[in-house]
């Protein structure tokens, strides 16, 4: 009799984690863009919004902190890192892994590291030190780097950088990205889903404030580094074709 | 035939058994369990950093000490942690004002002491490492002090076997990262603690002081506790202690980072045990001896106009009083620590 009732609670544990707990794979697709130009390093010109030319030679940043929302209305939370790096294929594909099956409705992340993993010592992966996207000067670590070359630059060798970081008020630049999803997501634990991302550089460069290369080619520390995160709130978009 | 195989085994066993006793450890350089038990002193408040993500081991602590001494660290392979921090100084750099570092390059400030730095909140004088674990990361990649790549330091340890062997024995695996450098010299780092001077000895009723040092400790908390705080001697604070800036070096402390009004030309309350072998002083080694530093102190009508309100209310001091200051300043000197075997550099006395 007891034996019975034991193996019957580890059956209907193992169904439940079974039927419950399935984590499903989702994978995000970061694009790189300049308005509606495929982003290619060094070798291809592009024009801002006042048509001043300019090339990219490095583009890198960190997502982190997603919350998925669920049609029934739940909200999972997933806390990891990842560096996006346009010189690096695969990292530009992000696989989430443990997330529940279910139907998607929105999700959001932050663009950024958020101050407990700023303040959390020598960490490795996508955090390592090595991947230079850290102040060694002034902790913390650098949430996004655009490089690149301008003629209108007047700093030597006319390029122009943007190393955007600081978790603290009041230059905080971390910015909390929401995207809708225009249809529900199904995610199951058979196959993998994708969600495509149209991610516009030309949005880091304008709105709320138009850069120009000739005045604002430099930006190092927290001078106008909130200027800048303004701006690149808005730079993620869901592919036009997803919705 | 049998036998004979089971003796030859016998024999080669027995040789490589001796061969490895005559590489005994000196005993001296032995790094035990007991050693790297993290030992809070009496009366000190909890530390900032406590080890709780990087649990202290010997063979951690070993490998920390011998990055700590090894100039690999370094670009041309000619400066190590230790040229610059020297044991012998509290890990400061004896007599020198501002940092020597590749090159001959010389820094723009002057090598603080190392020690009691768990419970420090921040690091550097304007604070601006906020972690013990990345704080190497600035002289590794400082193109003045050691000019190297956290990258490259890393190849140059995949590719020294006796580093493989280091790590792996203090990590249980092959693998080296940037995460296990920085803590294993956390580990060294942080077990500096200085807490066995004659005023640690008096405070605990184990030592007593002369009238001069009895009326110095008291002469010091009436006029320079409110910022040298007992029993680190620091409050962390950042404040101005009426020294005026050198234009030549133009620092501007704790301003620089966060571009407050107020944070410019405030530079961390450096804690003042060792202080009497720590010389020079301050973020530029201006002052050569103790005199000088209790002089400034005392010279209220020299003060930058910026200096904090506890600077202008100390006032003039008598030549006695300064005297009685310095004396008690002097009992703030741990020989223990400065002998301490722990953090000798092995390859220094074999
Ligand atoms: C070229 C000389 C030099 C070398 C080499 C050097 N340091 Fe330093 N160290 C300094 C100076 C100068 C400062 C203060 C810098 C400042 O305030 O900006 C300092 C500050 C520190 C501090 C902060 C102390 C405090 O109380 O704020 C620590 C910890 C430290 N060093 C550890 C190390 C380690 C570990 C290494 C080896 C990886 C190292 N140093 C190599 C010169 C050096
Ligand atoms: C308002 C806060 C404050 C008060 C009060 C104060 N100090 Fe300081 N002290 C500092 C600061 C800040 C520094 C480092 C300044 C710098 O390098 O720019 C310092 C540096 C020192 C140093 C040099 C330590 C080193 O390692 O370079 C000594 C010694 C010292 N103080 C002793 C004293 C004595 C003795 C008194 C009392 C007569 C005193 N201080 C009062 C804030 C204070």
């Amino acid at each position: 009799m007891r034996s019975k009732i034991v193996i019957s609670i580890i059956l209907v544990t193992i169904l439940s984690i079974k039927l419950f707990g399935q984590y499903s794979t989702l994978q995000l697709n970061f694009g790189h863009y300049i308005g509606d130009q495929k982003l290619v390093l060094d070798s291809v010109m592009f024009k801002n919004e006042l048509g001043q030319n300019f090339t990219v030679s490095k583009f890198k940043y960190y997502v982190s902190n997603f919350h998925f929302k669920s049609s029934s209305g739940k909200d999972i939370f997933i806390n990891e890192t990842f560096l996006i790096n346009e010189d690096e294929e695969e990292s530009k594909k992000i696989i989430l892994n443990k997330l529940p099956a279910g139907n998607y409705t929105s999700f959001d992340f932050i663009l950024g590291v958020d101050s407990l993993h700023n303040c959390s010592g020598a960490q490795s992966g996508a955090l390592d030190p090595v991947n230079a996207m850290f102040w060694a000067w002034n902790t913390g670590y650098i949430f996004l780097k655009l490089e690149g070359f301008a003629p209108n630059s007047l700093s030597p060798g006319k390029f122009f950088e943007y190393h955007i970081g600081g978790y603290k008020q009041p230059s905080n630049c971390i910015r909390k990205i929401s995207i809708a999803l225009g249809k529900e997501v199904k995610t199951d634990a058979a196959i993998t889903k994708e969600i495509k991302l149209k991610v516009n550089i030309l949005e880091i460069l304008k709105t709320p404030t138009t850069i120009d290369f000739s005045k604002l080619s430099s930006v190092t520390d927290h001078k106008n580094a909130t200027l800048v995160a303004d701006n690149y709130s808005d730079m993620f978009k869901l592919m036009p074709n997803e919705k | 035939m049998k036998n004979k195989v089971i003796y030859t085994l016998f024999i080669l066993i027995a040789i490589a058994a001796l061969c490895n006793s005559f590489v005994i450890e000196n005993p001296y350089f032995k790094i035990t369990k007991k050693d790297v038990k993290l030992k809070i002193p009496k009366g000190f408040p909890k530390p900032n950093y406590t080890f709780k993500k990087n649990k202290l081991t010997p063979d951690v602590f070993v490998l920390g000490r011998k990055l700590f001494y090894d100039n690999l660290l370094s670009k041309d392979n000619t400066v190590s942690c230790g040229t610059c921090h020297q044991r012998i100084a509290a890990f400061a750099h004896i007599d020198h004002k501002l940092s020597h570092g590749i090159y001959a390059k010389i820094g723009t400030r002057n090598v603080p002491a190392l020690q009691n730095l768990i419970w420090k909140d921040a690091y550097m004088w304007d604070g601006g490492v906020t972690s013990l674990e990345l704080q190497p990361i600035n002289p590794i990649t400082s193109p003045i002090e050691m000019d190297e790549s956290l990258e490259n330091v890393i190849l140059k340890l995949r590719a020294n076997k006796e580093y493989v062997k280091l790590f792996n024995k203090a990590y249980k695996d092959t693998l080296i990262n940037s995460e296990r450098l920085l803590k294993a010299l956390a580990q060294f780092t942080g077990l500096m603690i200085t807490a066995n001077s004659k005023y640690d000895k008096y405070m605990h009723k184990k030592d007593t002081f002369s009238i001069a040092e009895k009326n110095g400790l008291q002469l010091f908390r009436t006029k320079c506790a409110g910022c040298h705080k007992e029993p680190l001697f620091t409050d962390n604070s950042y404040r101005n202690n009426g020294i005026k800036m050198d234009t030549s070096l133009k620092d501007f402390g704790r301003g620089r980072l966060t571009e407050i009004e107020k944070d410019y030309r405030t530079f961390k309350v450096p804690g003042l045990r060792n202080v009497e072998i720590t010389y020079p002083y301050m973020h530029d080694g201006r002052f050569k001896k103790l005199k000088d530093v209790i002089d400034h102190y005392s010279n209220s009508a020299n003060h930058d106009d910026r200096a904090d309100t506890l600077i202008n209310k100390i006032g003039v001091l008598s030549a006695q009083q300064k005297k009685e200051i310095l004396s008690f300043l002097l009992t703030l000197t741990d020989k223990e620590f400065l002998y301490d075997r722990r953090f000798a550099d092995p390859a220094m006395l074999q």
